[in-house]
């Protein structure tokens, strides 16, 4: 069985759960001797200056950092071969925030270029054979994503296409249509999860077309594929629900020296975008809730996002400022810090298809509150779960966590090893044999 | 022989509120629930159960028996939300075939952590029951059928018990059969009534289980495993819930039917015969001694405490309720006292229980809660507030100072 894969991000450039979960399934193939070949939009550097020395005219396309990464993966799966597209998508980039980035490099380049008027052709389009040649907004990236994506693929050889989350889906279906490989879409979240009632309807048209095109969809919850069924006009029959995993490898490390930094500061810990989707004002007005009863404890907000200044400022206005720490995104060895500094760990989301992060804390000990309106809590029983504008239960529910040490410590550890049940290797073995199911029925009847 | 000895459980705890941290009522119970689920419970199993029983004791004429076992929060809850089930009651014990037994008013776990709060419930409940039914108790279970030899130790010093009803569980036994009536070392009087856990959980779990090979079980060939044991047996003891008739087991099971006929069918057979446990005590002679060093119950595949004390929620919960027994005593305020006695009813403690939460069986079946967290919470924060009222001066006692 070979799988040609149109995925996000792979380590240690991820961004969110996205990319978790794309790295996480095809590893998990790849140990199940499952060839993958895997098309990955060119991961964005941090700094946007090596871009715009890779954009010169005349400069050799050098993407020193990517090459490693890939091949430093590409030792450690056998199976997977990974191919990079030159593309400025993002998951969960917005068009805005494209926009941006696509001027930046435009801006940037002119700099260097000392001030001679170039038009905007000269500066991105046609000049290098082998450069890159971004298109002037998503929508159009993306479909100059797919002509990349079919010109990879007819060079490969792979059994079933494997789309993950609507900025692929496009590329799936041309991939499809060229080459007559079965399709399987993989829907990570939807425009309602993102938007809520306010879709965008250009990416609802997208994610619509690329399920209606697909010979399967798979969900990341029952969440998720209700959403599917109900929002997108798709027959029960064709979606599959496969839960994501959690890499337990990487918690495996940090069980020593847990309680020594521990001081009489409790930490509430928020890990996660800081976007509408993921609810940080209920977290402030559960917190104000808690600073209420209680005196001794911090909450701490990890990561970034489009409602970061707004909910700073709603911090401010609550009167919890100096209670609410933000800290930005993290990556790498501060998350893990992060974790071991925490009591309590919460997921406040509005909307959440499945939610990886509630088991990356379990599995670094540290107890999960988690929104009812979230795919996770259909499968974690060892969770304090809440529905995620009730503020006044999740105080309380923080507030006995911080109050009851036997409660936290029977969370932790049933928590920690409920965790352990959820592993790519099935998730990876459920996508197998929907793989299988459907080229079965693709065979021709005699 | 063999005797049948039909000992039934009828038990419904107070349930609390929803209460938050945020939350300061001293009203703790959730009166709604509570009534609704008597009621619900009296119409799918107390009162078709009490009237067919009644009924058969008439048809039979004195020829089948019956004994209860009635918690004392439960008897508060019937006479309040459903009295016509009380009279039921009353009219069972007037046929004189039926036997009420003692055990913690509170169904607590009180033996576990205060000898004199446990004798304390004994005592009351004792009161209760010969106070609506006109006899005293003279055998005793205690919660959940714990048990242990300290606790035949305690019966027996009370004096005022011929036997206890526990689990008969094989570990106790060895090789030997429960079907005979035992004594616990080191008492002169009372005996024990060993549960046939295989026979009552027959018709208490596997009645209606499609999957048992048995079924579907009918009283004729219940009755053929019962006439087995003559010639080899005292007593067949079937001690099971008596929600297991309607409640458990839906009338739809065939239940009632099953019930309905069991007597004629045991009947059939002229060595057998039907029983109280004091009737039995008083039959039989004890045909050894079995030594009980650790606890036991009837809950579970363990037999043990797990299912109330299996975990460190439990645990904490138990011994903070518990630590206010000094404060109670001395606080001599009757509605502090009986709210802290409601909250030692064991299936507060049992929603606490983690076990076998995973697989969504018997326990989260029982459950208020949506997990054995927030059952845990929501107890703590009325414990906390129980303790706030105790700290409080008593009205009466402070205000001199101002004069």
């Amino acid at each position: 069985m070979k799988v040609f894969m149109l995925g996000w991000e792979f380590p240690p450039f991820i961004s969110g759960g996205l990319g978790t979960a794309c790295y996480g399934l095809t590893k998990a193939m790849n140990d199940l001797g499952i060839e993958v070949t895997f098309a990955l939009p060119k991961v964005v550097d941090p700094s946007h200056s090596t871009h715009v020395k890779m954009l010169s005219p005349g400069t050799v396309i050098k993407n020193t950092v990517m090459r490693t990464t890939s091949e430093e993966v590409e030792d450690e799966l056998k199976n997977v071969k990974i191919k990079t597209i030159q593309s400025l998508l993002e998951p969960y980039g917005s068009v805005e925030e494209y926009q941006h980035r696509y001027e930046d490099i435009l801006r940037n380049k002119r700099m260097e270029l000392g001030g001679i008027e170039f038009t905007e052709e000269m500066l991105v389009e046609g000049k290098n054979a082998n450069g890159p040649d971004y298109a002037g907004d998503m929508y159009s990236e993306i479909h100059r994503y797919a002509a990349c994506a079919v010109k990879l693929a007819v060079r490969e050889d792979f059994d079933v296409i494997h789309a993950h989350d609507w900025m692929t889906y496009p590329a799936g279906m041309a991939v499809a249509s060229i080459t007559g490989k079965p399709l399987v879409v993989h829907v990570h979240s939807t425009e309602f999860d993102r938007s809520g009632e306010h879709v965008n309807q250009r990416i609802y048209d997208i994610e619509r077309k690329g399920m209606h095109s697909a010979d399967k969809i798979i969900a990341v919850s029952h969440l998720t594929r209700n959403t599917v069924i109900t929002r997108y006009g798709i027959l029960g029959e064709k979606v599959e629900v496969v839960h994501n995993g959690v890499d337990r490898s990487v918690a495996a490390k940090i069980e020593t020296s847990r309680a020594s930094i521990k001081s009489e500061e409790k930490i509430v810990l928020f890990l996660g975008r800081i976007t509408m989707q993921k609810g940080p004002e209920y977290f402030l007005q559960a917190a104000k809730k808690v600073l209420s009863v209680i005196d001794n404890v911090k909450f701490v907000m990890a990561g970034s996002g489009d409602m970061m200044h707004r909910t700073i400022e709603m911090a401010a206005e609550l009167g919890i400022g100096n209670k609410v720490l933000f800290t930005g995104f993290l990556r790498g060895d501060d998350v893990r810090k992060v974790y071991e500094m925490a009591d309590l760990y919460v997921m406040p989301s509005v909307s959440e298809p499945f939610g990886i992060a509630p088991l990356e804390a379990l599995n670094h000990d540290v107890p999960v509150l988690i929104s009812k309106q979230s795919g996770v809590s259909e499968v974690l029983t060892h969770a304090l779960k809440v529905d995620f504008w009730d503020v006044q239960e999740m105080a309380n529910k923080i507030i006995a966590v911080l109050r009851y040490h036997p409660l936290q410590m029977t969370l932790r550890e049933h928590g920690n090893f409920e965790v352990r049940k959820f592993k790519w290797e099935d998730a990876a073995a459920k996508c197998i044999s929907i793989y299988g199911d459907m080229l079965l029925r693709a065979q021709p009847a005699y | 022989m063999p005797s049948v000895c039909f000992y039934f459980q009828v038990h419904q705890p107070f349930r609390l509120k929803h209460y938050t941290v945020f939350d300061n009522s001293s009203s703790y119970f959730d009166e709604f629930k509570n009534a609704s689920i008597c009621r619900k419970v009296a119409d799918k199993c107390y009162l078709p159960a009490n009237r067919l029983l009644l009924d058969l004791i008439r048809r039979f004429e004195g020829r089948f028996k019956i004994s209860y076992s009635i918690t004392g929060v439960l008897l508060e809850q019937l006479n309040k939300y459903c009295p016509e089930v009380m009279s039921t009651f009353d009219a069972l014990a007037r046929t004189g075939c039926v036997e009420f037994l003692a055990e913690t008013y509170y169904h607590s776990l009180s033996f576990l952590y205060s000898h004199d709060e446990f004798a304390n419930q004994v005592a009351k409940h004792v009161e209760q029951i010969e106070y609506l039914f006109g006899t005293k108790p003279r055998v005793f279970r205690n919660t959940e059928l714990i048990y242990n030899n300290d606790l035949a130790k305690k019966i027996e010093s009370m004096g005022i018990f011929d036997g206890i009803i526990t689990e008969g569980a094989d570990h106790i036994l060895g090789d030997r059969s429960c079907n005979f009536v035992y004594s616990p070392p080191e008492c002169e009087k009372v005996k024990l009534l060993l549960k046939n856990y295989a026979l009552s959980d027959d018709i208490a779990f596997r009645f209606s289980n499609q999957g048992w090979q048995e079924y579907p079980l009918f009283a004729n060939k219940f009755a053929g495993w019962i006439n087995k044991f003559n010639g080899n047996g005292q007593v067949i003891n079937l001690f099971m819930d008596y929600e297991t008739f309607g409640e458990h087991q839906w009338q739809d099971t065939g239940i009632f039917e099953f019930l309905n006929h069991l007597p004629e069918e045991v009947l059939k057979h002229e060595d057998n015969n039907f029983k109280t446990p004091s009737e039995v005590l008083e039959a039989y002679e004890p045909v050894g001694t079995v030594d009980v060093p650790h606890v036991i119950s009837w809950a579970d595949e363990e037999r043990d405490l797990s299912a109330w004390l299996g975990n460190a929620m439990q645990s904490n919960a138990l011994h903070e309720v518990y630590r206010l027994e000094e404060l109670i005593r001395e606080a001599k305020d009757e509605r502090l006292t009986a709210d802290w006695r409601r909250l030692q009813t064991s299936d507060h403690f049992y929603y606490m229980c983690t076990k076998y939460f995973n697989d969504g069986d018997v326990h989260k079946y029982f459950s208020p809660y949506d997990s054995p967290y927030d059952s845990y919470i929501n107890y703590m924060n009325v414990l906390s507030n129980l303790k706030e009222r105790l700290a409080e001066p008593k009205p009466g006692t402070t205000a001199v100072a101002t004069v």
